[in-house]
């Protein structure tokens, strides 16, 4: 049972992000996403954290992905405008992602000669009440770190998008 | 095992019975509603009041003409009005609707799925609503249809964020995510129930909640005087219905969580609950379906009572009135629950 659901949705997951970079249609790249990420939260519940897998849905396929339609729609971007910085930046871009990819590879391939297996989380790991308590002990600093740095971002995005001499409205 | 799925699906047909119901009732009772409150008569004809009126409806929607645009985008256009079914038939899950019972000698309880997460695994599943309607705007081809998309996923976002803060509040005092235990934290007395110490956090969820389903005085997405029928103009037939039967079906699970988080939940203060004893769960299920009743009949008078806002008033109410104040609700609560006295 539970090998059948991971199979159906590692299948789902896989083809609809192959469908995310492939369709020529953002809108429809975008609503791809949105499978692969329920489906990568159906992952996290079998993994044994229904939490990541209810703040998976909730941010990211529910609210982030809903703004990038947001603005594919407010654009309206027509399909196929092609890819952002020309035949170059694509070929740059295919080379990094490839070797990022074969960096992955290694590791998976690797990774037990040079680095050390972190132990496996046993079931209160992963529930609300521990993973808030790392969260507000171990890492606070870090949190409060990106919790700036996303602050940062969104008051330069407001600066960036406001044009010189609005500054009185 | 079997007895467990049996279990399970009896629970779940006991919902899908009880949303599935709610449309007819509350078509009739929207349309009876606004007869009332704008002095007419309202639909009288069909039945005894007028009560088959939503039948004749049904009937009616069936046997239009069900019209695709040439210039759809098919496969999305034909998705959209399935989607809009789906957050409102699954949300349900994690609501409560009465005490342990014994059927056959074995403890049942009167919850679908009492999954840890509870109420995030509701508003996870419910914030997936959007794309609906987003996708009927987008696929339509039609600029209102487009603007009422835009509108709705904006509108959505921003009362998103207000509704969830005035949720969280309810679980600080709690301290679990099951909305079991929400019920269970209120069952002392009436004061007990959080809508009295966290009067402002209600006020935020009722708001945001008519935003998040689309109800006047906050319905842009449609629009009628302005988008023709915004997001779903090009639709007509079963899939205009489908609509239609989820922007009912959503405010259910709405009012259900709200008279959960806030109203004590299927429990009643001095209606005994023998355990045990399978009348306790109809018992309980009528008293949440009653607070349900009383949630949605507010929707209504509101509806015909409010005109509807301008969109950049839409906005400042929701970022510059309802996030402050969901969040100084939140801090109140923490305060108080860290001093010890919720």
């Amino acid at each position: 049972m539970e090998t059948a659901v991971f199979a159906l949705f590692a299948a789902l997951a896989l083809v609809s992000a192959l469908v995310v970079v492939l369709h020529r249609n953002p809108v429809y790249s975008v609503m791809s996403l949105v499978v692969t990420l329920v489906s990568l939260a159906v992952l996290f519940v079998l993994l044994g954290a229904p939490f990541l897998a209810a703040l998976q849905v909730l941010v990211y396929a529910g609210a982030i992905l809903v703004l990038f339609l947001f603005v594919l729609m407010l654009l309206n971007v027509e399909r196929d405008e092609g890819a952002a910085g020309g035949r170059w930046g694509q070929r740059v871009g295919a080379l990094a992602g490839a070797l990022l990819f074969g960096g992955l590879l290694a590791v998976l391939a690797w990774g037990g000669q040079v680095a050390r297996a972190l132990p496996a989380p046993g079931p209160g790991d992963v529930g609300l009440v521990a993973l808030a308590r790392e969260l507000f002990t171990t890492y606070l600093l870090p949190f409060e770190i990106v919790g700036l740095l996303l602050l940062a971002a969104v008051i330069a995005a407001t600066v960036l998008a406001r044009k010189p001499g609005e500054e009185g409205r | 095992m079997t007895a467990e799925l049996l279990g399970t699906a009896a629970k779940m047909g006991l919902w899908l019975v009880a949303l599935l119901s709610v449309v007819p009732i509350m078509v009739w009772v929207e349309r009876r509603g606004s007869a009332l409150i704008q002095d007419r008569r309202g639909p009288n004809r069909v039945g005894p009041l007028g009560l088959f009126q939503a039948l004749a409806d049904a009937a009616k929607f069936l046997f239009k003409e069900d019209i695709v645009p040439a210039a759809a985008d098919r496969p999305l256009y034909l998705l959209a009005p399935v989607l809009a079914l789906v957050p409102a038939l699954t949300t349900f899950v994690v609501i409560p609707f009465g005490p342990d019972v014994e059927v056959g000698g074995r403890t049942v309880r009167l919850i679908v799925a009492n999954a840890d997460t509870g109420v995030l695994l509701l508003l996870a599943l419910a914030s997936l609503g959007v794309y609906s309607l987003v996708m009927a705007g987008y696929s339509s081809n039609n600029k209102y249809s487009l603007l009422g998309s835009v509108r709705a996923s904006a509108q959505m976002i921003s009362y998103e964020l207000a509704l969830t803060l005035s949720v969280v509040a309810v679980l600080v005092p709690v301290g679990s995510l099951r909305l079991d235990d929400v019920v269970r934290a209120q069952q002392g007395g009436l004061l007990d129930w959080h809508v009295f110490p966290q009067a402002i956090g209600f006020l935020v969820f009722v708001v945001a909640a008519f935003a998040e389903t689309n109800r006047l005085p906050f319905d842009l997405p449609e629009a009628e005087s302005e988008l023709v029928g915004g997001y779903h103009t090009e639709y007509s037939s079963m899939k205009f219905a489908l609509f239609f039967m989820g922007e009912y079906m959503s405010m259910t699970t709405l009012s259900a969580l709200g008279a959960t988080l806030y109203l004590g939940g299927w429990h009643l203060p001095g209606i005994p609950f023998p355990d045990h004893w399978l009348g306790a769960a109809l018992t309980g299920f009528g008293i949440l379906m009653a607070k349900v009743a009383a949630f949605m009949l507010f929707f209504v008078w509101v509806r015909w009572s409010f005109p509807r806002f301008r969109f950049d008033q839409l906005m400042r109410l929701g970022w510059k009135v309802l996030l402050p104040l969901a969040l100084l609700n939140l801090v109140l609560v923490a305060a108080l629950t860290v001093g010890g006295w919720l």
